[in-house]
């Protein structure tokens, strides 16, 4: 069974909390962490990196879980602007909603936003791989360059806008792509790699029925003909 | 950064009790904004014969009651004035030209914060915190409040440059963000004969919506054309005698994170702002989406 730490944030200031996770948990054992009371606090268990269960219970505020590695942290609620930014590895579960930037610059790990995400969610993304239940607002995957966003539900507007080399999944409606973004093919690797993602984030749809999208590649290289044409 | 609050209570109990719920939220928002901090309470509108002006006096130690006998001399009829340090609440059957005019003449220090029926706005310089225990505002009651903790970026840290802004009757203006074309729509509204109290890009905006109201616009309608004229980054929250309005620019890169119950509606930058609230955590909690607007109105209101 495992050995459950209780850290109440009516007690602790966040950086008590941050240098407990960072320099004192037990090692060995599986470790699971509860953060109590985390009332919209900013920056909670930032920089992680241990093989550690932490659980938020409760909405909490920014950066949330940025720059993890190893360690799953689950928020039962809400999370604020940029949760786990910089993500390295391991994986970072909201069981609410996430404001803004979720996920930004991730580099590795997993993130699952179980219901929606706000407005450039996976905006520079460079490895991570993000799972959205519900829908994203505009602006999302901005000039993201390696990684996987999935989105289960409708997407704001210019979906994608200077892509490179990441790939987003789209289960609803696009409302539109940006700048030198594309719709493609779905193909059997693709199908493969939506179920594998969903599977890791625990949610059922049907993987054929996302729509891919890429980039074109056109703003790669400067073409002296295309003018500012853009 | 700046940090904006509002509130709109639902049921009487939460109008009574309206500036202890509001005074957490704005003391909390003085991490985004700690250069000044604002409120504009609306309560039961006076009688239409009557208006409220809430003055500023830039001296704490300003002697009120002269004042009060100096105007009750000069404008005459019923007046009531409740001071609280250097600012004041008059009620009386003033009209607002005859008040502005004299007070420009005989008070050229005062500053007239607001006009209407339903509106008083506190502001002035330092830490939200220390602002709201100056004034007593946990000691408001009110139907609705709009707040705002500044952290000044593009114009001088005053009280005249403090938000909430107004302009006309009953209408009153926070904002998060900045403007890129306060001037160019400043010169526009100068040239129709309206005339401005500051160099603040908040005012350009307040005033520009007071302008398409004054023009026969709705609010909304007003907003939408806000949209088109007004270039920049901005969360505005506004509001009206009987209104609490929410709106986000097209970039919506101002936060804003709004709750609803039975019981009230809340409105703040961030959620901790909020978290104190009763019933919050099951509560429906939103974030407002890009150029939508959002308006509640009054309906806790007895008559």
């Amino acid at each position: 069974m495992d050995r459950v730490i209780p850290l109440d944030l009516t007690r602790l200031t966040v950086r008590e909390l941050n240098h407990f996770l960072h320099h004192q948990l037990p090692t060995g054992d599986a470790v699971r962490v509860e953060i109590l009371n985390p009332n919209g606090m900013h920056n909670l268990a930032v920089g992680l990196d241990a093989l550690a269960d932490i659980d938020i219970l409760g909405h909490a505020g920014y950066f949330i879980a940025g720059m993890n590695k190893q360690a799953n942290v689950t928020v039962h609620g809400n999370v604020g602007w940029s949760v786990s930014e910089n993500i390295m590895s391991g994986t970072v579960r909201v069981k609410g909603c996430a404001s803004e930037c979720a996920g930004a610059s991730g580099h590795g790990g997993l993130l699952v936003i179980e219901e929606d995400a706000s407005s450039r969610c996976g905006i520079s993304l460079k490895g991570c791989d993000i799972v959205v239940g519900g829908s994203v607002g505009h602006m999302s995957a901005f000039m993201a360059q390696a990684g996987t966003l999935v989105v289960c539900g409708d997407t704001g507007s210019s979906l994608g806008d200077s892509l490179y080399e990441a790939t987003i999944y789209v289960g609803g409606k696009i409302h539109s792509l940006g700048a030198d973004a594309q719709e493609e093919p779905m193909t059997a690797a693709d199908v493969t790699r939506v179920t594998d993602l969903l599977t890791r984030a625990g949610i059922t749809r049907d993987p054929k029925s996302f729509k891919r999208v890429a980039s074109k590649r056109s703003l790669y290289h400067w073409h002296a003909d295309a003018g500012q044409e853009y | 950064m700046c940090g904006i609050v509002g509130f709109l209570a639902k049921k009487p109990e939460f109008v009574q009790s309206l500036g202890e719920h509001v005074v957490p939220m704005l003391t909390c928002m003085g991490d985004r904004g700690p250069d000044s901090a604002g409120l504009a309470v609306f309560g039961e509108p006076v009688e239409s014969s009557l208006r409220r002006f809430s003055l500023y006096a830039p001296d704490r130690r300003f002697d009120w009651s002269t004042f009060e006998q100096q105007l009750t001399a000069r404008i005459g009829g019923q007046i009531e004035l409740s001071a609280l340090e250097n600012h004041a609440v008059l009620i009386g059957s003033v009209e607002p030209v005859r008040l502005k005019a004299w007070l420009t003449e005989a008070h050229p220090a005062l500053h007239l914060l607001s006009t209407g029926r339903a509106i008083d706005v506190y502001k002035d310089e330092g830490h939200p915190t220390d602002i709201a225990r100056r004034y007593h505002f946990t000691q408001f009651s009110g139907t609705h409040a709009v707040g705002h903790t500044r952290m000044a970026t593009e114009s001088a840290v005053s009280p005249a440059h403090a938000h909430p802004f107004t302009a006309g009757e009953d209408f009153c203006l926070v904002h998060n963000g900045s403007l890129s074309n306060p001037y160019s729509v400043r010169r526009k509204l100068e040239k129709k004969g309206i005339r401005f109290e500051t160099d603040n890009d908040t005012e350009a905006a307040c005033r520009f919506l007071e302008w398409r109201m004054s023009d026969g616009d709705t609010l909304e309608a007003a907003i939408q054309k806000g949209f088109e004229e007004l270039d920049g980054f901005f969360t505005l929250l506004m509001a009206t005698a009987d209104k609490l309005i929410l709106v986000r620019d097209p970039f919506a890169c101002k936060p804003a994170v709004a709750v609803e119950t039975d019981e009230y509606v809340a409105i703040s930058s961030e959620y901790r702002a909020l978290a104190h609230l009763p019933g919050v955590k099951n509560a429906r909690i939103f974030e407002p989406v890009p150029e939508q607007i959002y308006s509640w109105t009054v309906s806790s209101r007895s008559t």
